[in-house]
């Protein structure tokens, strides 16, 4: 008997199986290793993490497909890749003197963050949308779990339970929209639908256009659009801070990933059909993300909302489409990776065990006692109103360059708008820190290297972007082309 | 375009950033030496500021000491700075005035020195920064990085009671005006692209494309609320009392005298000469909302019971009359209105630190709180005197040469329009002399008032340097109007033939479009 192995393209798929290999081989360490010899665990995984990156910068420039057409290596995935890959870095480095802290420090928690980012990595790279709901569930389920991690706390376990739920039933939605598409027109394969669609010269079709409608919520959902947003306050409060920088950047990349390939490619010739959807979506989800963060005191559910806002502002840059549009959500995408980070980075380091920090008012005066830390705070609050010279400014201007050059003036203005309305939330944490008198005594500051190095690398992302964002605006379009 | 070898509007511009840079090495506890260190820094900022004033070229009116380099090509950003003879001025001035804000808070500020010392200087880049950006990227650029010092200095250094409030409204209610001046900018670089196929943001390209007038309507709304907050133009002028107010007196000094002249240096560099035909459309509408400013603001003063205020009122007055001279669109109203805000720099940034002075002594600005100091402070009373004279436009001093010359341009323009407004300037006698007499005059009935020492050294320095120059342009204005002159007249050129070429454009279309319903009337 003749068995016939499929040839199977292993390097295509590299950084995501040296990402597999490592978090399995954490979770073999953490059960046979002894007590002390765990304190390797995060180090570990930041070595697979390297090792992966430096995979991913080795296949730039590449563009093939591989297993039978359903994953595709090109600048696209790999830029997305990279991001998440930085994603998973920081957000070890944040975790590990935190995690001691509160006393949860099991390894399986960094073998989940390599499972959760292997998910996502998937997911920019597929071809298929069957690929990408394999991708979105893998990120999802690590991400259920370690949205739980902190189980002896309610909230904690508030937060992993609203997102288990509300995920798997959009997730549901997302495998009925495929379905759907797939009855429409015969196949998942993304280069498939696009050939089909492009044949169709009037949507008739009420299979395509539900499934659309459905695939618009699942990834809705995923990236927090309004007005499937609501999950995202509780989640980011309950879980820990650590999972929730993690949360607040990870699936949202990797949905608009996916996000992109489906309606910017496959489904690209019936633009006039679904741009119109992605345009009210897009200014309510702005809007009510900026509007409702001004009157959030708590921090984490205040940069929930801001998460929902900048949402928006990709979703803008979505109904541009074309070159700019495109290449202005991956350069956005890097830029809110590295503030958004750095923003929870300080409230981790700043919350510590009995003493949360967790309200804006706590940060009152924390400029005089900490100026360092204050200072990289209100770069990072800077960077996400998109006031120059940072990466959020340019990243706005960028976005709202593609939607004017796409005609789309009206949403250019109510984006610089709702931009202008959440200065002002943004900089009451500066208020707070700078302008105020501390309520109360501050404790020391527990500084690990790690998140010191964590915090460096965000404030030297957020400013270097900023200043010279030539080198990575053209990556970003180099990214695209594969695209288009 | 005169290329330079040495990079000087860049050493200009960055000098006092490094000067921030080099504070955070220093021991915030050494106020001393953070004190000298600031001096020196600006104090050097100043030399270097100018050769522009010794080695301006009277001879062309193109821009001068240029520098020009790509910062993002593939989007047309380049890095692109230069000075004519409408931004020379400001340059100096800010420059000028930064010194003596630093000399003058030597003693105000004991808290947090080195975080102010850092603040002014950067504030110092952001602002000489605007003055000679030609790149409209770089220009929104240094625009928006102005408005995070000028926030930290009004809400860390300021009134304790209200000066946050002040501080997130200023931030707030600039922003916006700017956000909209931002989707302006993108449009007008998309016009450029699909007009002519380069995509940039250089501003001497941008200055040759004729946008369409509809357009062109919108547009100049846009940048025009951007530079109507901060000139402040009635009715967007409500955050100026409050951030006058509760800032401490440099930010007070920095804010009226050089803050408040980048709305009206945008409306002169990019609004007129970019929409030529909107403006000329628009002349009505900002010439009554600048009158209404002039007679409101005038009026407005008349009741306040607070210095600052009063002072800070007093701004939106005087700059209504800059604003009505740069749109009576000739060459006095324009060199005019530059001149008047040179003067305004120096007549109210005087005024700012002689409150900040009695203020640092009695700690109230509240105009009831005084009475009769010329007794006590008579160096004081005729510092006081000299700058209340040059506010109000007496002849001989700097006021008179600036609001003749409006007025004279506005004149030429609308008769109308300077009658009303001359009565500005009696209502600008009225409410500057009634001030002084409450404050100055009179008896010394309060015991507080009778132990104020009267000013130091350091003091009379600081007043001396600005009423040197307060004398300078009220009788010899020669200097400053000369190196003004080639430049507006050939602005004033420029914008008169593209509006012309406006004009017929809109003729032409005018024309096609008649011959069309001609057409299908036939039909």
């Amino acid at each position: 008997m003749n068995i016939v192995t499929p040839v199977l393209n292993w390097s295509a798929i590299g950084p995501e199986l040296i990402l597999s290999l490592t978090a399995m081989g954490l979770l073999l360490i953490n059960v046979l290793a002894k007590k002390g010899a765990k304190g390797a665990i995060p180090y570990l995984s930041l070595a697979g993490i390297v090792v992966a990156l430096v995979l991913c910068i080795s296949l730039w420039g590449k563009s093939e497909y591989a297993f039978n057409r359903m994953v595709v290596v090109d600048n696209y995935s790999l830029f997305f890749k990279i991001i998440f890959l930085i994603t998973a870095a920081l957000t070890v480095l944040m975790s590990i003197r935190f995690l001691q802290e509160e006393e949860f420090e099991y390894g399986e928690y960094y073998s989940l963050v390599l499972f959760a980012a292997v998910g996502m990595m998937f997911m920019a790279s597929a071809a298929d949308l069957i690929i990408i709901f394999l991708g979105l569930e893998t990120f999802s389920l690590a991400i259920y779990v370690l949205a739980g991690f902190f189980r002896t706390q309610p909230k904690s376990n508030e937060s992993s339970l609203k997102y288990f739920l509300l995920g798997a039933f959009s997730t549901g939605f997302l495998l009925y929209g495929i379905a759907l598409i797939y009855g429409a027109t015969g196949t998942t394969n993304l280069k498939g639908i696009y050939e089909f669609v492009r044949k169709i010269h009037l949507l008739t079709d009420p299979l395509l256009l539900i499934g659309m409608g459905l695939l618009i919520v699942g990834f809705g959902f995923k990236v927090a659009a309004v007005p499937f947003h609501m999950w995202t306050p509780d989640v980011y409060e309950g879980a820990p801070t650590s999972v929730t920088a993690f949360l607040a950047v990870g699936p949202k990349a990797a949905g608009f990933a996916a996000f992109l390939r489906v309606f910017l490619y496959a489904l690209s010739s019936l633009q006039t059909d679904w741009v119109w959807i992605l345009w009210v979506l897009a200014v309510l989800t702005m809007t009510l993300g900026n509007v409702v963060a001004i009157a959030q005191k708590n921090i984490k559910r205040m940069l929930a909302y801001s998460s929902i806002a900048h949402a928006g502002y990709i979703l803008v840059a979505m109904v541009a489409a074309s070159e700019w549009g495109t290449a202005s959500v991956l350069y956005y995408i890097l830029a809110y990776a590295f503030m958004n980070l750095g923003a929870f980075g300080v409230v981790i380091l700043f919350g510590r065990k009995g003493e949360e920090n967790i309200n804006v008012s706590d940060y009152s005066g924390m400029a005089s006692k900490y100026p360092l830390l204050a200072a990289a705070m209100a770069i990072f609050m800077f960077s996400l109103a998109g006031i120059p010279p940072t990466a959020g400014f340019v990243g706005k201007f960028y976005i709202f360059s593609a939607a004017v050059k796409a005609g789309y003036i009206g949403l250019a203005i109510i984006g610089v708008l709702n931009s202008a309305l959440s200065v002002y939330f943004y900089l009451r944490v500066t208020v707070m820190m700078y302008m105020r008198n501390p309520e109360k005594e501050f404790a020391k500051l527990d500084l690990s290297p790690a998140m010191v190095i964590a915090l460096i690398i965000a404030v030297l992302g957020t400013l270097q972007m900023g200043i010279t964002p030539s080198r990575y605006l053209d990556l970003a379009r180099q990214s695209i082309l594969a695209l288009m | 375009m005169s290329q330079t070898e040495f990079p000087l509007l860049t050493l200009i511009t960055f000098f006092p950033l490094l000067g921030a840079v080099i504070l955070l090495f220093v021991d915030k506890e050494k106020k001393e030496t953070l004190r000298w260190i600031t001096l020196v820094v600006t104090f050097l900022e100043f030399i270097f500021s100018l050769p522009l004033f010794f080695q301006f070229r009277l001879d062309t009116p193109a821009m001068q000491f240029v520098e020009k380099a790509p910062w993002i090509p593939e989007y047309g950003i380049s890095y692109f700075m230069g000075i004519d003879g409408i931004s020379l001025f400001l340059v100096l001035l800010t420059t000028f005035l930064t010194l003596v804000s630093v000399i003058s808070c030597w003693q105000d500020i004991q808290d947090k020195v080195r975080g102010f010392m850092i603040c002014t200087l950067f504030l110092e880049t952001g602002m000489i920064g605007v003055f000679v950006a030609l790149d409209l990227f770089l220009f929104y650029v240094f625009w928006e990085v102005m408005l995070i010092p000028m926030y930290l200095l009004i809400g860390v250094w300021g009134n304790p009671k209200r000066r946050i409030y002040a501080a997130v409204k200023f931030f707030i209610y600039t922003m916006v005006g700017s956000v909209l001046m931002l989707v302006a900018i993108l449009v007008l670089y998309f016009q450029n692209g699909a007009a002519t196929g380069k995509y940039t943001f250089d501003l001497l390209e941008l200055y040759k494309l004729q946008v369409p007038m509809n357009a062109q309507f919108w547009l100049f709304l846009a940048f025009g609320l951007a530079f109507a907050i901060k000139v402040p133009m009635f009715p967007f002028h409500t955050w100026l009392p409050d951030a006058h107010t509760e800032a401490p007196t440099v930010g007070s000094v920095l804010l009226a005298a050089v803050l408040l002249k980048m709305g009206t240096y945008g409306f002169l560099r990019f609004s007129i000469p970019l929409f030529p035909n909107a403006s000329h459309q628009l002349i009505p509408l900002v010439s009554i909302l600048a009158i209404i400013g002039i007679i409101y603001g005038a009026l407005v003063c008349m009741v306040q019971k607070d210095l600052k205020r009063l002072i800070a009122f007093s701004s939106v007055s005087h700059l209504g009359f800059v604003m009505l001279g740069l749109f009576a669109l000739n060459l006095q109203g324009i060199e005019g209105g530059i001149l008047q805000m040179l003067n305004h720099g120096f007549s109210t940034g005087a005024l700012f630190l002689l409150v900040g002075m009695i203020y640092e002594r009695r700690h109230t600005r509240m105009i009831e709180d005084f009475g009769g100091l010329w007794k006590q402070m008579p160096i004081f009373a005729a510092f006081f005197m000299i700058v209340t004279l040059s506010s109000i436009g007496l002849p001989g001093l700097n006021g008179f040469v600036g609001e003749f010359l409006i007025l004279v341009g506005t004149f030429k323009a609308s008769a109308t329009y300077a009658v009303v407004a001359a009565t500005g300037v009696i209502l600008a006698a009225a409410y500057m002399l009634w001030m002084y007499q409450r404050v100055m005059f009179g008896e010394l009935t309060k015991p507080e008032n009778k132990v104020l020492k009267d000013l130091s050294a350091r003091e009379i320095l600081v007043l001396c340097c600005v009423t040197v120059f307060i004398f300078w342009i009220g009788i010899y204005p020669h200097t400053f109007l000369s190196r003004m002159e080639p430049t507006v007249k050939n602005y004033l050129i420029q914008v008169q033939n593209k509006y012309q070429a406006g004009l017929q454009i809109q003729e032409r279309e005018i024309r096609l479009a008649q011959a069309e319903s001609v057409e299908i009337i036939k039909k």
